[in-house]
């Protein structure tokens, strides 16, 4: 695994004016980004304001029209989605994008992908070393399901038949079973009460401090925000309309504006 | 401790009815004369099961739907053709070729390149692999139907390549002798069995047809069940996941069509030795959708529901409608009202009614793999974002 190389930068991941652009549509307008690491820290933003199109961005799904995405202290701009998991960065998805045939424990074992080394010939004569790699990853992955709270009963369930919120709960796993440094979590709480989202802010904190993770999140649900951001960006049309720390947001007018309208009185 | 031998126990007795099968089958030859009809029908069958194991890989496994399947047949019976005929006759100044082949051979069949089946499996292996890599290339960027599309031009490039070789002359050589053969292929001589000639004796051609379907049978095995099926599997379902996971999707998909060409160029040199003879009407497209067929019968994706699969429906082609539906009372009464067909003349027509059948009865196959079935009644995610970063 890869620590932090502090290559003359201090920050986890960094963006220099990237922008996405669809066509006609500036999706994305030359937003600058910084990640300290070890810190947990909030794209907010109204529906449509490009944020997942950003996160697509920093994980290689989508190429950035222009700018430049360092991570690490190496640029990963347009670099391949499988290599930008391998350098340490895991994601989850708005819409649960499991593998929906899979076991929790394979889809699990699915994330291990990049950190394994077994290939064809070795795999088809099952070699010592691939039958020794796939236990591990088989006990890993068990492991990675408790540490997210699956119950035992559920881990050889396909994923497709399990609760909404274990769902969830697999693709944190799933995610970081790929042994991340940066963890992006897109929207993670939709569809969850209170009390789960109660639930997965403590959880994120304790990744942070056991897992000495750097979590990006999308974000809709303002409580959860405010209370586990140590940082805020907030995106609106593409553009990056301010960032500061959650008592600057929630005073800042552009970003009241940007989700209540402006006030047309006097 | 206990409990882990109680885990083999299970294993092994799971194991059980296949193995009982194979040695069923293993045992088939010795109760049937040297030369019999239903043994040569099982030796095709075995031979399908093959290239229907392979094609699995493809379209089961990675969900690559895949229609020019029969060019790699056609890769595998040339090189049969090429390199163990006297098709290249004035090679080494007329002297010929001799590599790891019997006295006979070198008798007989002084011209030409005359090499060892077992090398000629290793070139039909690698060269395959070579060609399912390269039709896998152009198909990177695309998905589904499309897919399908361009993989059908390229089944049907290489058979119109079959088919007019004998027109691309280079060096004085034809690529192949188009419709008209290349014959006599040498026939199977293997390190301590010996020589078998199968217009005298299939039992070595049974028997090798039956090792080759267990190689095949473990590799896909094997490889389901490793990271690289995992792999793919994870491909099928959700390709921007899998991509976010870190599985890399070009090389994943490479090899898929890699190790799945592989296997039908391994049944392809099989069948050319066999047949005795390599020609451009052996590499008709309706192969590939035969093939398919068999798949989706046996079970997208389920390795026992593909063997199942094949064997059925080359036992239709070789036996029931030719011996059953062709011949006697059941043809008497067609003939009688009037209708003046044979079903030889409609086999495709009999094939897409079995299926059509399916799908109402049975659309997750014979023998469906758990995975499949889950598909077909709960769907899976979305294909909505592509990735966009180039390989």
């Amino acid at each position: 695994m890869s620590e932090p190389e502090t290559n003359g930068t201090t920050s986890k991941l960094s963006t220099e004016g990237v922008s996405k652009i669809f066509g006609g549509l500036v999706a994305v307008d030359s937003v600058d980004f910084e990640i300290a690491p070890r810190s947990i820290v909030s794209i907010i933003g109204p529906n449509g304001a490009g944020k997942t199109t950003f996160f697509n961005m920093l994980t290689g799904l989508y190429k950035p029209s222009t700018g430049r995405i360092m991570f690490d202290g190496r640029d990963i701009t347009g670099t391949r989605p499988d290599k930008i998991t391998a350098f340490g960065v895991a994601r989850t998805f708005q819409n649960i994008r499991l593998f929906s045939t899979m076991s929790a424990v394979e889809n699990v074992m699915v994330g291990q992908h990049a950190r394994m080394t077994g290939g064809m010939f070795s795999s088809i004569l099952r070699t010592p070393g691939v039958r020794r790699e796939e236990r591990e990853v088989r006990e890993q992955a068990r492991e990675m399901l408790d540490y997210v709270g699956l119950r035992v009963a559920e881990f050889d369930q396909v994923s497709s038949n399990l609760s909404y919120g274990d769902q969830r709960r697999v693709e944190i796993a799933r995610a970081l079973a790929s042994d991340p440094s940066l963890l992006l979590l897109d929207e993670p709480t939709a569809g969850m009460n209170p009390n789960e989202s109660a639930r997965l802010t403590e959880f994120m904190e304790r990744l942070r401090d056991e897992k000495n993770l750097t979590i990006l999140l999308i974000e809709h649900d303002m409580k959860v925000v405010m209370g586990v951001s140590q940082h805020i960006t907030v995106l609106d049309h593409g553009e990056k309309i301010a960032e500061g720390l959650p008592r600057e947001i929630r005073e800042n007018e552009r970003v009241v504006e940007a989700y209540l309208g402006k006030s047309t009185g006097d | 401790m206990s409990k882990l031998a109680e885990l083999r126990s299970t294993r092994w007795a799971a194991w059980l009815p296949a193995i009982i099968a194979v040695v069923a089958v293993a045992l088939f030859p010795l109760f049937r004369p040297p030369l019999d009809a239903t043994m040569s029908d099982v030796i095709q069958a075995l031979a399908y099961v093959v290239m229907a194991l392979g094609l699995n890989i493809v379209v089961g496994f990675a969900g690559l739907l895949d229609l020019g399947y029969v060019a790699f047949y056609a890769f595998g019976a040339l090189a049969a053709g090429w390199f163990a005929s006297d098709h290249f006759s004035k090679v080494n100044g007329g002297e010929g070729v001799h590599i790891g082949v019997s006295e006979f051979v070198t008798t007989a069949f002084p011209q030409g390149i005359h090499v060892s089946f077992l090398l000629i499996m290793i070139g039909a292996i690698i060269v395959t692999a070579v060609a399912g890599a390269v039709i896998g290339l152009p198909t990177l960027r695309l998905r589904g139907d499309y897919i399908a599309i361009v993989t059908l031009a390229f089944g049907e490039i290489i058979s119109r390549f079959a088919a007019n070789g004998d027109e691309v002359v280079i060096k004085g050589y034809a690529l192949s002798n188009g419709r008209e053969s290349i014959s006599p292929i040498d026939q199977l001589n293997l390190p301590l069995v010996g020589e078998f000639d199968s217009a005298t004796n299939l039992r070595l051609y049974f028997w090798l047809a039956l090792a080759l379907v267990l190689v095949v049978l473990f590799v896909n095995f094997r490889l389901r069940d490793s990271r690289l099926g995992r792999a793919w599997i994870a491909l099928r379902e959700d390709e921007v996941a899998a991509a976010s996971m870190g599985v890399p999707l070009v090389r994943t998909k490479l090899t898929a069509y890699a190790i799945g060409a592989t296997f039908g160029g391994i049944a392809g040199a099989f069948l050319g030795v066999y047949n005795n003879s390599v020609n451009a009407n052996q590499f008709q497209f309706g192969i590939s959708i035969f093939l398919l067929a068999m798949v989706i019968l046996g079970g997208l994706g389920s390795i026992w529901g593909v063997v199942i699969g094949a064997v059925l429906l080359s036992f239709v082609n070789t036996y029931v409608i030719p011996d059953v539906l062709d011949k006697g009372s059941f043809n008497n009464l067609l003939s009688d009202v009037g209708l003046d067909f044979t079903f030889g003349e409609i086999k495709f027509g009999v094939f897409g009614f079995i299926l059509v059948l399916m799908m109402v009865l049975r659309p997750q196959g014979l023998l469906p793999e758990r995975r499949r079935a889950i598909e077909l009644t709960e769907g899976t995610g979305g294909d909505d974002a592509i990735v966009e970063t180039r390989a």
